[in-house]
């Protein structure tokens, strides 16, 4: 059954397979498992932090840190295993533990000083990204064995795609988000907190507890998305990854989730990931279009996501209305 | 069902905001299978009490026994694992949710760690289907009326909690056949001994459904009696605080007989607005002031919002001087020269932030339009002459309203009214929240006002107040003008019948 509160992500599965359809008649080559691999490949980092971004805006916040933390995870890692020879597997664990600690010191302020998150994240943005400049303004190369074995695995497809390790973490976080938001208490407080703060927390939802949990959530999935850069790009550079916090706020929202917070799926979000592969996908096919055209095309599809949400809230809305009648 | 314990019973429970009082010395006894009607007016500390039982505020003082067990609950997951479940009437359930979901948000049955939607579902049916309801559990909350909401909520409360139930206002937004499916629901669930606690201000339904009422007023207990031995005058009275043996007090200074005063100035003829009010006459002369009495929820404050043109009347004329107008929003009103100081000063009186002397011109400023602004002369000048005739403490314009005292800021409200020269001052709640120095100095007030040929009207709760002040009062009830008293026919007594309803055969 479809809920009326799915009906963006329905829809923006239907422009996504019609999206595809047409590129495919243009450049048939465009469905071959090669271009499918490295779309998922290009975008793991990205996927990865807009699955944490999903959750803080189901619950009704926002987290600008994203960008930042990746880029200083990246560092951070480009340096323990370039400059001090830490093996990657200790590098990786280590910035993991601190992204998340990060994170539950914002969700933590968040709750408990009970200031924006808008303003939280955005002091740990600036934060992030200055601590990277910390550990180095340099570009730092990283090559270690270990890092390329792990390179090196992968699953190869009929017609010669590669489902990297690195699309495959990005795959395996998608599964367990999904997972978390649809079967979990966790997931459920998240939604009812999105929903409605003082309802929630009338109806007994630990509503700090799940606060700190959402943003050390965000915060972790940040790091991890940091570390998967890292191996993309074989290096760290505190420079790298500006913005991408709004790439992936933006790929929440095609994917149909509510910036107020309470509606969505995390399935959407990998729609609108794969969605925004698409494009960048189509415009190096294209080869004449500016690659500023996908900035340009996801801002269109942003203004029509924002209005269809709002027409179907009216409508849903109104048909509400009509039944009451009908009961009166 | 006579258990050795009473189920809910809270002792000399007291609380203070910020140094302000707001319950003293509170008891409340509720028993295993009894519908317990809690009564006050508006701030009698009704809410208060149930946040306090629920958990949602810590009591300064007292304590709360549960089955005779002393009992604390710091926060409402607390109050719920001990069984005090709640229903309140604005914040419910969560729209965004699936019915499955309210009812088991927190408590979800799980296999293996997950979320077990079959069960969760089946579970759901079950439940709701004890209460009569036959609807789709998968369909978001916002699908239904807030009559069904109403029902899941008390489901919810009920399966989860067990033992107390208690009801803000459940019925606030229901027509009469949702009442009624409303009312059976809780009849079961007192006969399977749940203790329920209904906070309303609708009497009839308190006398239909209710076995015994307490009734609190400024925060402290009137008195706790069974529905079945309490008339509905002395219910009446104890609400409003007035034991009719004991009103002594005639209405003294009457020598003018309403003639004497001329024509009316100002008619309202066939005035309502459906839903609202229903439609009145009120007629009212130069220096004349209207009392408006009544319950909470009786229509009171809607009729002053349809005097002012807050709310649109749908029906009738209103007539100024022999001639017609309209006063459809409250710009036509104060083009008329009205005023109205609402009930809620600090939401829709005062611009906290503001400095008194800003807060005396506003309206002043909103009347001549914004193309001609005060000069800050003109503007010092008369905050200088309102802080100094009303005597507004400190006397210093500029400090920001926020900073005085309930009083203070209430003359400084009157004061922004007065610089208008107002035909006709419309005041709700003029003296609530505010010591008792400041009460008497504006009801002084009020007088001199009207002895200048000012019109008020002016809505109250405390009866005395109005029969000390109003040459007429007009009495409602229901939403409906019920009866209109003056002379010697105005007395706290007299008010207290019309509102019951006696009063044509009791004076007659």
């Amino acid at each position: 059954m479809i809920h009326a509160r799915n009906l963006p992500f329905v829809t923006t599965l239907a422009i996504f397979v019609i999206a595809y359809g047409l590129c495919i008649l243009q450049f048939p080559n465009m469905l071959s498992t090669r271009v499918i691999g490295n779309l998922l490949t290009d975008n793991a980092f990205l996927g990865i932090a807009a699955v944490g971004m999903t959750f803080v805006i189901l619950s009704g916040g926002i987290d600008l840190s994203v960008g930042s933390v990746i880029a200083f995870t990246s560092v951070f890692v480009a340096v323990l295993v370039g400059s001090f020879g830490v093996h990657p597997l200790t590098a990786f664990l280590a910035a993991l533990v601190i992204s998340t600690l990060f994170g539950c010191l914002m969700g933590a302020m968040i709750r408990y000083l009970m200031i924006p998150p808008f303003v939280v994240t955005l002091a740990g943005m600036f934060l992030a990204r200055g601590a990277a400049y910390l550990v180095s303004t340099q570009s730092v190369p990283i090559t270690h064995e270990f890092i390329d074995t792990m390179l090196g695995f992968y699953i190869r497809f009929p017609g010669g795609g590669r489902l990297t390790l690195l699309a495959m973490v990005m795959l395996i976080v998608f599964a367990v988000g999904i997972i978390v938001a649809s079967r979990t208490r966790f997931g459920a407080n998240v939604y009812a907190i999105g929903g409605n703060i003082q309802s929630a927390e009338l109806m007994g939802v630990p509503v700090g507890a799940t606060t700190i949990r959402i943003y050390a959530l965000s915060g972790f999935l940040s790091g991890l998305a940091g570390i998967v850069y890292t191996l993309y790009t074989s290096s760290g550079y505190s420079l790298a990854t500006v913005g991408v916090e709004l790439d992936a706020i933006a790929a929440v929202v095609i994917g149909g989730t509510l910036l107020t917070g309470g509606v969505g799926l995390i399935a959407g979000t990998f729609i609108g990931i794969l969605l925004q592969g698409l494009i960048q996908t189509y415009i190096v096919f294209d080869g004449t279009l500016s690659s500023w055209w996908t900035k340009i095309v996801i801002g269109i599809l942003l203004f029509v996501f924002i209005v269809l949400q709002r027409t179907i809230i009216w409508y849903s809305d109104r048909r509400l209305a009509v039944r009451q009648l009908k009961e009166v | 069902m006579s258990a050795p314990h009473a189920l809910l019973e809270a002792r000399g429970i007291g609380k203070s905001f910020f140094g302000i009082s707001a319950l003293e010395d509170v008891d409340f006894t509720l028993q295993q299978g009894e519908i317990h009607a809690l009564l006050g007016e508006n701030g009698a500390g009704k809410s208060t009490l149930i946040k306090i039982l629920t958990g949602v505020y810590r009591r300064d003082r007292g304590t709360i026994y549960l089955e005779g067990n002393e009992v604390s609950p710091d926060d409402v997951a607390a109050a719920q694992a001990l069984g005090i479940g709640t229903v309140y009437q604005e914040v419910n359930l969560l729209e965004n949710l699936t019915v499955a979901e309210n009812l088991f948000l927190g408590r979800q049955p799980r296999r293996f760690g997950m979320i077990d939607r079959r069960t969760m579902r089946e579970r759901s049916r079950t439940l709701l289907e004890r209460y009569g309801l036959n609807i789709d559990v998968d369909a978001l909350l916002s699908s239904y009326s807030v009559a069904f909401r109403q029902i899941i909520a008390i489901a919810r409360a009920v399966d989860l909690s067990g033992k107390v139930l208690v009801l803000d206002e459940p019925t606030a937004s229901l027509d009469a056949n949702e009442v009624k499916g409303l009312f059976t629901v809780l009849r079961q669930l007192r006969e399977d001994g749940v203790g329920i606690v209904i906070i309303t201000h609708f009497l009839d339904q308190v006398y239909e459904i209710a076995d015994r009422v307490t009734v609190l007023r400024n925060g402290r207990l009137v008195g706790s009696r069974a529905i079945s031995e309490l008339p509905r005058l002395d219910l009446i009275s104890m609400m409003l605080g007035r034991e009719l043996q004991h009103i002594t007090r005639d209405h003294q200074a009457e020598p003018e007989t309403i003639d004497d005063r001329g024509a009316p100035s100002i008619q309202f003829q066939n005035y309502g607005k459906k839903g609202s009010v229903a439609p009145f006459d009120l007629d009212i002369r130069p220096g004349e002031v209207v009392g408006i009495a009544g319950l909470l929820g009786s229509g009171r404050s809607e009729t002053a919002f349809l005097l002012f043109g807050i709310d649109r009347a749908d029906s009738g004329t209103a007539t100024i001087d022999g001639q017609q107008v309209s006063i459809a929003s409250p710009e036509a009103a104060i083009a008329n020269r009205f005023g109205f100081c609402p009930e809620e000063r600090k939401t829709d009186g005062i611009v906290g932030d503001l400095s008194v002397a800003d807060n005396i011109v506003l309206a002043l400023q909103a009347q001549r339009g914004w193309m001609r602004p005060i000069s800050s002369a003109q503007k010092r000048e008369l905050a200088d002459s309102f802080i100094k005739s009303l005597d507004i403490r400190p006397a210093d314009r500029e400090r920001p309203i926020k900073f005085l005292s309930g009083g203070n800021q209430q003359k400084a409200i009157l004061a922004r009214w007065l610089v208008t020269e107002p035909r006709l001052l419309i005041l709700d709640e003029p003296t609530r929240g505010i010591d008792i120095g400041a009460h008497a100095e504006i009801l002084k007030m009020i007088e001199r006002l009207c002895a200048e040929g000012m019109s008020l009207v002016v809505i109250s709760s405390e009866l005395e107040e109005l029969t000390a002040v109003a040459h007429r009062v007009i009495v409602l009830s229901d939403r409906r003008h019920v009866a209109e008293l003056s002379g010697r026919q105005l007395t706290t007594d007299g008010i207290i019948r019309a509102i019951a309803g006696t009063g044509e055969t009791e004076a007659a």
